[in-house]
């Protein structure tokens, strides 16, 4: 099909991969012709499944995490995949604030940041088979309204 | 990461991606920073910050707690538009005061 375009990351569930994550997310983004603020968005929500991997999925064991990434047209999907412990209860884990490990400092924003910045959510996860976030982000909405503005 | 103590005031500068990695090694080192000079005034400098997720809103939240115990505050200068829209999203801008100009 034309206008679209792949790609695929695996990588290990270590804390410095996360910016390693969502730096080739934006990285592979451009050819969309983004915003700053479109890819601060979709780094911040990338960010967010990727440290919910390395914290919850796996809490701190080092495996595989798996990325996918397609563009049609004008919109990026996102696929942010573990292997790990999966949600128990995936409607909880959602709500604002909520967190299974406060001591750790987790703010319990991941999943409301991620629903916020992006255009869609969705969470599919298993309890013992893993977890799989789906994202997607429209690139350029309202660019017209923007660029008629008088300077 | 830098560090400033004053009296009893920590500035603590933080770095300019506030993810989880990072996260984890300001919160062991405020901490020590908080324990050691008796802090109660804690001053966010998001100056050099240029990409924040939820993990830097983890460690706002939990030096806040420590803090607050001890009857202290915690504050926010040189946020920028995106940090302002974060930090109000996730309602630590209800204990802790952005300051628009240098303090």
């Amino acid at each position: 099909m034309e206008n679209t375009n792949e790609m695929e990351l695996i990588f290990d569930s270590r804390s410095s991969n996360e910016s390693f994550a969502r730096v080739t997310v934006a990285a592979f983004m451009t050819s969309l012709n983004p915003t700053v603020e479109e890819v601060s968005d979709v780094k911040t929500a990338v960010s967010e499944a990727v440290t919910n991997a390395v914290i919850h999925g796996y809490e701190n064991e080092v495996h595989n995490i798996y990325i996918r990434c397609r563009t049609e047209e004008r919109t990026l999907y996102i696929e942010i995949e573990d292997k790990g412990r999966g949600i128990e209860d995936i409607e909880a884990a959602m709500e604002p604030l909520f967190t299974t490990k406060p001591e750790l400092d987790r703010s319990g924003m991941g999943f409301s940041f991620m629903e916020a910045f992006m255009d869609g959510l969705e969470v599919i996860s298993e309890p013992g088979k893993g977890t799989v976030i789906k994202m997607k982000k429209i690139i350029g909405k309202g660019r017209k309204l923007w660029t008629a503005q008088p300077l | 990461m830098k560090y400033q103590v004053q009296e009893n005031c920590l500035t603590i500068f933080l770095p300019t991606e506030l993810d989880h990695h990072n996260a984890e090694e300001i919160r062991k080192e405020a901490d020590h920073l908080i324990e050691r000079n008796h802090i109660r005034y804690i001053i966010f400098d998001f100056e050099e910050t240029a990409f924040c997720d939820s993990s830097g809103i983890g460690v706002i939240m939990g030096r806040y707690k420590r803090i607050y115990m001890l009857g202290g505050e915690v504050c926010a200068v040189h946020t920028n538009e995106r940090m302002k829209k974060m930090l109000t999203m996730s309602g630590v801008t209800k204990i802790m005061h952005i300051y628009e100009e240098e303090n």
